[in-house]
């Protein structure tokens, strides 16, 4: 399996070096001809103002929607939630491109600045065992879930972090930035 | 629910990489920034081109406009403390700000000490000339680092300097027997814990972009090569002839540093690049470099 990670700004090479450890082979995707050649596409955190235009400038948005129609499965962590997210509420600068994949309203930098980062632990569906260390940085929210979307993650107060539709996956935190790799098995799995 | 650790510290700035940071004085120019694909902006007074032309001491930029440019722009905003000034930090954090720059592009105000980075909520970045550098500031609690080069020159010729010589510090550890990194560590006056964990990991523990002196998409794809994980440009957007599009072609150039078709592509016509200044022409004393300890 070719594992695609969106390497236009971020923490790709985070990924990157979890799915090595897992044995997988790893594309970085920067124009439409990587994408081609993965079987799978991760979009990593980053800034998703940076990362949606650069989406657009460098003619990914459509290329990209059109695996996800055929199945590829695809996972956004924090920016790339945002950008799978069908809609964006709050804090989106105008014209912000998005893939608008999955049927779930996300909002941006929900907790607030820097200041407000943090860790918890989680109970997460389909990942058994101890409850897993996450981390959120200026991190957002999914305000709600729609269609055949569903919430696989929410914190003590009920609010959700992650949600999963068909192939398509969304985290509002980074699993890339601890040495947890059952997240990204999941993901291999789907 | 942990608020504030190291590694939400650490993780906003690797949540930065392959990015481009850049100096803004006003709103109007974060949102030019931001519109260009910066993944943060630093908010100042003024970029270092117009410090170093002014003199004076340079200080912490003034608290409105700081929460001006906080008000509009949805990217993480950084702001520059003086090296030592743990005040201007308080009141920065106080402010909201993202990251804080302890940074020598500002006028010292202390000659021994920085500041304990450890005592803060929010991270922050500091500058380094070498790998001894970059350690101390990071046993001090910084989360991110950055070569420093020498603001406000459009000449790169010191951030290749000194990010040649950071990795070369950390070649030359990954290449000793483990007894000897105690010497090392003691040579490059760095605590010898920091040290190890180099030599074995062969990278810094933080991210490293570069800074000072980057005017153009083909600098900022050169330092990307040299092995950073992304820039700070200070006045060489602004001070250019058509800052939106020099803007916006060094942040493609960042992402593909490793295409030159594309890099040439986005170089095309972007006018006129920031005047430079050759470092042999600066008056020793002003220097901005060499400050920090």
């Amino acid at each position: 399996m070719n594992v695609g990670v969106l390497a236009l700004q971020g923490a790709f090479r985070e990924h990157e070096q979890i799915l090595r450890r897992l044995g997988q082979q790893v594309t970085q995707v920067r124009l439409p001809e990587h994408l081609e050649q993965v079987d799978r596409l991760i979009i990593p955190g980053g800034e998703s103002t940076t990362i949606g235009k650069l989406l657009v400038a460098y003619k990914l948005v459509e290329p990209i929607r059109e695996r996800a129609r055929r199945e590829m499965p695809v996972w956004g962590t924090c920016a790339g939630m945002i950008l799978l997210a069908g809609q964006i509420i709050e804090g989106r600068p105008e014209g912000q491109p998005a893939l608008a994949l999955m049927d779930i309203v996300a909002q941006r930098n929900a907790f607030g600045r820097q200041l407000d980062s943090f860790e918890a632990d989680l109970q997460i569906a389909g990942i058994a065992g101890e409850p897993f260390r996450a981390v959120f940085i200026r991190a957002p929210l999914i305000t709600s879930v729609g269609g055949d979307a569903e919430a696989v993650a929410t914190l003590d107060d009920g609010r959700i972090v992650a949600a999963r539709q068909g192939r398509l996956l969304a985290t509002a935190f980074h699993p890339e930035l601890t040495d947890d790799t059952r997240m990204h098995e999941l993901f291999l799995e789907m | 629910m942990e608020k504030s650790t190291f590694r939400t510290k650490a993780g906003l700035a690797q949540m930065l990489k392959g990015g481009v940071i850049m100096d803004v004085v006003t709103p109007e120019q974060a949102r030019i920034a931001e519109e260009a694909g910066a993944v943060a902006v630093m908010a100042l007074e003024r970029v270092p081109a117009d410090i170093r032309k002014h003199g004076g001491v340079a200080r912490m930029s003034d608290p409105e406009m700081i929460q001006g440019i906080i008000e509009a722009v949805t990217i993480p905003v950084m702001a520059k403390a003086r090296i030592g000034h743990f005040v201007e930090a308080q009141l920065l954090e106080a402010l909201g700000i993202d990251y804080i720059d302890e940074s020598e592009v500002l006028t010292p105000a202390d000659e021994h000490n920085h500041i304990n980075k450890h005592k803060f909520n929010v991270p922050f970045v500091c500058g380094c000339r070498n790998l001894g550098e970059a350690l101390r500031r990071i046993n001090e609690g910084a989360a991110m680092i950055r070569t420093k080069g020498e603001a406000g020159t459009g000449n790169v010729v010191e951030a290749v300097r000194h990010a040649r010589q950071l990795f070369a510090d950390i070649r030359r550890l990954q290449s000793m027997n483990e007894d000897e990194l105690f010497v090392a560590a003691k040579e490059m006056q760095a605590p010898y814990e920091l040290v190890r964990e180099v030599a074995e990991a062969g990278k810094l523990p933080v991210v490293n972009f570069a800074a000072g002196g980057i005017a153009t998409p083909a600098d900022a794809a050169l330092m990307m090569q040299l092995g950073v994980d992304g820039v700070f440009v200070g006045s060489g957007i602004f001070k250019s002839g058509d800052p939106a599009r020099r803007a916006k072609a060094i942040v493609e150039a960042t992402t593909h540093y490793n295409d030159p078709k594309i890099i040439a592509e986005v170089s095309k016509g972007l006018g006129e690049a920031m005047v430079g200044i050759n470092i042999g022409d600066i008056p020793e004393g002003e220097l901005l470099a060499v400050r920090g300890w």
